[in-house]
Parts: structure tokens; C-alpha cells; sequence
């Protein structure tokens, strides 16, 4: 075993004048949760598509676990999970049933069903057909059908899309829990704060290239953007307020008292100090900002 | 990966059971109309020969009293001879006195034939009777096979025939539009499965549905309202049906590979197969059709499981008729196989 579970170099991947994947790299390393960023029609995922041996790249070249995935590798199919659209299932099957099956061609018994219902919370659907489940029931299905034989690299593709905040939160639970259990992930979403908060490292897309790829810390950090503290409005006068140390820059409108800083610490001890906190909120540079700024434009998923 | 190709196929048998629709055109809707045409034609099949008549002779008394002969008399001999022309009557007899004449048009050889036969028959009869002397020949005659089948004889083969395509053609151009749609196909793709243990899988549903419905079909055709008997040979016919399940299956998967949607397949399907059933003797035996017509049928798999399915259900024919239905629906499933793996698609795009 290498150090790296996914090493992509260089792949392109064009339809007619369109180059929806156009000169991609990126290494993933074992156990990592590594995610793929950007609006729709960024090139995610074709990419994703060729890592996994689904599309052939123009150019360039993809190493999964050390084999080539393309073109269909067979000894390389039951070391990966993909999960795919919520509806890739076998009709009127109920949810154990499609587990069971698909185990079955991993030759893979059906305790192994169970254990999977159990993981993404669906025991108590266990024999609800695929078409009576809800949305978030039929995704963390589909990913359970990707885990079933008990991969060391899981593919997501967009696996919160269209799910309520509910769901999605439930979700992230079953994605750490995959993690913990020492599985390489590599997902896309279109949802930036959720990225922040499950990925190891991100590569943020548009247009079929790779804008930035780091740990979502690293590339907050790198924007050296100020925080923003606001505070109920009348707290302070501006005057005062422009006084404290570390306030850069203060503004207020009908609502909010407003600092912008970049040396928070000081700022909000003095604050403390003074006992105005009232409707204290601090907000620090997400990766949307790092997206506005790598793309000059507003992020929309 | 024998345990993936048992649970790929319980899982789709799980599918089809499930499905009411497709069990109601598998199952009850060949079966409706084997009742209505059953029902329809039951009395059909004795029909008897035309035969036009001038004059009161007693020829055509005893011609009436046969039970063979639709008798329909003329005012005018030539009322009659035009019908006769016209192709409406195979034949016109004009009996007046000692005279006997039958007028016949030779178009239709053996229609000519049979009224020929008949009129010169009760005339020498009645020649017999007039000189009072007992015949020297005791003349009897016995029926040895059924050559004119009764309709719930070739309304079985047929409608079966259509319901076993219906099920093969839209079980396997359906499934595969709607994994394809699905990603169930993608899913496979990237399981360790091999195609082969897919399509086999999904085949040995299809077979297994398909004898369902003959088994059913053809017990219900036996119940004595509808009366089918089977010959002696029925069983040669097992071979065929077989033959006919992989053809129409095979023409599935080449639509189900065109198709991008359900409907267009369900649209395609129908295309390839409503046409067959007409022109294969589904409904009604081919040979009342035009000869033109016939030979153009020759080209459809439909009509070769049919007449193979005919042959040994019903006409009791011996196992060196196995040839031709099997040569030709063997060959018909290997071609179209071979296309459709050819413009086979996993994904759309």
C-alpha cells in the first residue's frame, strides 16, 4: 500500500466544444475525507466519473488503490463504493431486500444487510418498499448500497442535494461514522459550509479546473480576510466603539453595530470588559468567501 | 458468481411479481382474448359451400337436403351465371327435367372441384335410385384426421404465441430503459458481475414467466367451454415456445438498447409486435390470407412460432418439423442478438 488511495494527474475530458474536465489533479490520501466543491456544471462530476472508471479521460491519468480504473477493472470494482442518484434500485424491492441483493453480487451473505440498515438508520425500514421511502431515506439507502461490501474508497456524489436541513444533519453523522471506521471518502457537494465542516481537504472547482485545494482552515486562512463583530445597535456609540482596540473599521445601520477587525482577541475582551455583548455575533471568513474571491463572483450553488 | 445470478434473478421475479400491470398483460390479457375470440368463433369452421340453383329439379332437392349445401335460387339462369362470373358462387346448378347442368368458375380450382363432385355425385346417385337396381359398389366414407382445425385449435397457438412475445419483448426492452434511466445498469457496471450473469439472469425470469403463462394458458383453453385437445406430439412444441421466448427476447434487448425513455419503448415495442400478431395468424389462420400476404409473414418470428407451436399442439406432426420453426427462430435470435450487444449502451449520452 502507497501512501495515496487516489492519485489523478493531469485528466481532461471534453464533450464537442464543452471542457467539462480540463487539466485535473489531485492526490487523496487513506482515510481521508476529501471533497469536491463548486456550483453545478463545474465538472465534479465527470471528474468524479473518470476516478472511478465510469468515463474515459482524453488525456491524463487516474491510479485508484494502484490499478487503472478505466477500463472496467474488476479486481478493482469491490474495493470501491460509488453511490449514485437515489433511485438506482431495483423495482418494488424493500430496503433489505435491495441490500441483500446487492451484496450478493460482492458474494457477500445477508447479515451484512442488517448491519448496514443498522448503520444509516433505516432498521426501522427494513421492509419498506424503495418506492414508499422519503427522500432522505432513499439517499442514505443508496449509500448504504455503496458501502454494503465493505469498500475501502466510497464515492458520494452529491449525496445531501435536495434533502432537508433535518436530513442533511443526519446524514453527516453517517458519513463520520464511515470515516471512523477508516474509509477513504471522496464527495462533491454544492453546499460550501458543509464541506468546511466534514472534509479534510477540499478542492474547490469551476469551470473544469481545480481553483484551490487544501484544508478548509488552511484556505479560509489564506484569504487573511477580518472578522466581523456585531452587536445590537445602541450598544455603543460609534465613537466609543471606533475607540476600542483592534476596531479597524466601525459602521452601524438600523439594526446592527458593526466592527470589522482583524485582530479579534482584543477587541472582544474589550467588549467584555465593558459588558456589551448584547447580541454578540462573530463571523470569520467561510469557503464561499474564498470562492468569491478565486472567481471574482458571487458563490450560487 | 452463481449466488449473484440466483439472487439477480429472485430479485427481478420479486419485481414482476409485485408489478400488477405486468402480471395483468402477462397473465389476464392473452387470456381475455382467448375467451372473446373463443366464444366468437365457436360455431365457426362448419361453414357450408354455396352453390347457386335454377329450375326445381330433384337434383337440387336432394342437394338441399345434404345439410352441406347453402342452396340459393334464381329467378333467371342468367341472374345466376352472373353471380357465378362474379366470383360470388363457386357454382350454379340448373336443373330442369332430365337436365342437369352445373356451371362453375374455374378460377377457384378447388372450390371447381368440390361443387363438381358434389352435383355429379347426387346425380349418379339419383341415376342409381331411377333404374331400381341395388348399387354394386357399397361406397361409405370415414374421417381419419382433423385437417380443418377448429378455431380454439389455432386461436391457442396463436394468442399464446403473441402473449409469450408480448411478455419477452417489453419484459426485456422495459427493464433495460429503466435501469439504464435508473442507474441500476451503472450500478451493476461497477459491481464485479458480468454482463452475462445480468442478461442470463433477467432471461431465466422471462423463460420462467413465459411457461407460467402457457401452462395457465393452455389449461384454460382445455376447460370443456372452449374445448382445445392436444395431439399426441404436444410436447415437440416445448422446444419451439423455447425457440420463440429467446427470439422475442432477443428483439427487446435491440429495443430496449434504441429506447431512452419507457414510453418510447413501450411505443417501439409495440410497433415491432402489433403488426406480427396480425400477420401471424394470432387471430385468425394466415391461410385465409392473401398469398402475398402469407409470404410476407415468412419474415416474422411470430409466425414461425406459431405454425411450429401449431404443429405439435394440434396437428400432432413428428419431430422432423422441429426444423424449420427452430432453424429459423434460432437464427433470428442469434442476428438480433448480435445487433443489440453491438448498439448496446450502458448510460444515456
Amino acid at each position: 500500500m502507497t501512501s495515496a488511495a487516489i492519485v489523478v494527474e493531469d485528466i481532461h475530458k471534453s464533450y464537442g466544444d464543452l471542457h467539462a474536465v480540463d487539466g485535473v489533479s489531485f492526490t487523496v490520501g487513506h482515510g481521508e475525507f476529501f471533497g469536491i466543491l463548486g456550483p453545478n456544471g463545474a465538472g465534479k462530476t465527470t471528474a468524479l466519473e473518470i476516478v472511478e472508471g465510469l468515463r474515459e479521460p482524453d488525456r491524463g491519468s487516474v491510479r485508484l488503490l494502484d490499478e487503472n480504473p478505466f477500463p472496467r477493472n474488476v479486481s478493482l470494482l469491490p474495493r470501491i463504493g460509488v453511490q449514485l442518484q437515489a433511485s438506482a434500485f431495483f423495482e418494488k424491492l424493500t430496503a433489505r431486500e435491495q441490500l441483500e441483493t446487492f451484496a450478493s453480487l460482492y458474494g457477500i451473505g445477508a447479515a451484512r444487510a442488517r448491519e448496514m440498515l443498522d448503520l444509516v438508520g433505516l432498521t426501522d425500514k427494513a421492509d419498506t418498499r424503495e418506492d414508499k421511502l422519503s427522500g432522505g431515506q432513499r439517499q442514505r439507502l443508496s449509500i448504504a448500497c455503496a458501502l454494503v461490501h465493505d469498500p475501502d474508497v466510497v464515492f458520494l456524489d452529491e449525496p445531501t442535494a435536495a434533502l432537508d436541513p433535518q436530513a442533511r444533519r443526519n446524514l453527516w453523522d453517517v458519513l463520520r461514522a464511515i470515516q471512523a471506521r477508516g474509509k477513504t471518502i471522496v464527495y462533491t457537494t454544492h453546499y460550501l459550509d458543509e464541506a468546511e465542516i466534514l472534509c479534510d481537504r477540499v478542492a474547490i472547482m469551476d469551470r473544469g479546473r481545480i481553483l484551490a485545494l487544501d484544508t478548509p482552515a488552511a484556505l479560509v486562512r489564506g484569504l487573511d480576510a477580518p472578522a466581523r463583530i456585531t452587536l445590537d445597535r445602541g450598544a455603543l456609540t460609534t465613537a466609543d466603539a471606533a475607540a476600542l482596540p483592534g476596531a479597524d473599521e466601525v459602521s452601524e445601520d438600523d439594526q446592527a453595530l458593526t466592527f470589522v477587525t482583524r485582530t479579534p482577541a482584543p477587541l472582544l475582551t474589550a467588549l467584555a470588559e465593558r459588558g456589551v455583548l448584547d447580541g454578540l455575533q462573530v463571523r470569520t471568513a467561510t469557503l464561499e468567501d474564498v470562492f468569491l474571491q478565486l472567481t471574482g463572483r458571487e458563490y450560487r450553488a | 458468481m452463481k449466488g449473484a445470478f440466483k439472487s439477480l434473478s429472485i430479485a427481478m421475479a420479486k419485481g414482476y411479481v409485485r408489478d400488477k400491470t405486468t402480471l395483468f398483460f402477462a397473465f389476464v390479457f392473452p387470456l381475455m382474448f382467448l375467451v372473446i375470440f373463443g366464444l366468437l368463433f365457436r360455431d365457426v369452421g362448419s361453414e357450408k359451400i354455396k352453390l347457386g340453383a335454377f329450375g326445381d329439379g330433384q337434383v337440387i332437392t336432394v342437394l338441399e337436403q345434404t345439410g352441406i349445401v347453402d342452396v340459393q335460387h334464381f329467378d333467371t339462369l342468367d341472374a345466376g351465371v352472373a353471380k357465378v362470373r362474379d366470383g360470388d358462387l363457386p357454382g350454379l346448378v340448373e336443373a330442369t327435367g332430365d337436365k342437369v347442368v352445373l356451371r362453375f368458375a374455374a378460377s377457384d380450382q378447388s372450390q371447381a372441384g368440390t361443387v363438381q363432385g358434389l352435383v355429379s355425385g347426387v346425380t349418379q346417385q339419383l341415376n342409381v335410385q331411377a333404374s331400381g337396381q341395388p348399387p354394386k359398389y357399397d361406397f361409405s366414407a370415414q374421417q381419419v384426421e382433423d385437417t380443418s382445425l377448429k378455431p380454439i385449435q389455432y386461436l391457442t397457438p396463436g394468442i399464446l404465441s403473441w402473449g409469450i412475445a408480448i411478455t419477452a419483448v417489453f419484459g426485456a426492452a422495459l427493464i433495460m430503459v429503466s435501469w439504464r434511466r435508473k442507474q441500476v445498469l451503472r450500478r451493476l457496471r461497477l459491481s464485479p458481475v458480468g454482463a452475462g450473469t445480468v442478461l442470463g439472469s433477467r432471461l431465466a425470469v422471462t423463460i420462467s414467466v413465459a411457461v407460467l403463462q402457457a401452462v395457465i394458458f393452455i389449461a384454460v383453453a382445455m376447460l370443456p367451454v372452449f374445448g382445445l385437445t392436444l395431439s399426441g406430439t404436444w410436447w415437440l412444441a416445448i422446444p419451439v415456445f423455447l425457440m420463440g421466448v429467446l427470439a422475442f427476447f432477443s428483439i427487446g434487448m435491440l429495443v430496449g438498447a434504441f429506447a431512452k425513455t419507457e414510453e418510447a419503448a413501450t411505443g417501439m415495442a409495440n410497433i415491432v409486435v402489433m403488426p406480427m400478431a396480425f400477420l401471424s395468424g394470432t387471430f385468425f389462420p394466415i391461410d385465409l390470407a392473401p398469398k402475398w400476404l402469407q409470404a410476407v409473414s415468412k419474415v416474422f418470428p411470430l409466425r414461425h412460432m406459431n405454425d411450429g407451436i401449431t404443429d405439435f399442439l394440434v396437428r400432432g406432426k413428428g419431430a422432423e418439423a422441429l426444423l424449420l420453426p427452430c432453424g429459423v427462430l434460432l437464427g433470428f435470435t442469434v442476428v438480433i442478438s448480435v445487433i443489440a450487444a453491438k448498439v448496446f449502451r450502458w448510460e444515456d449520452s
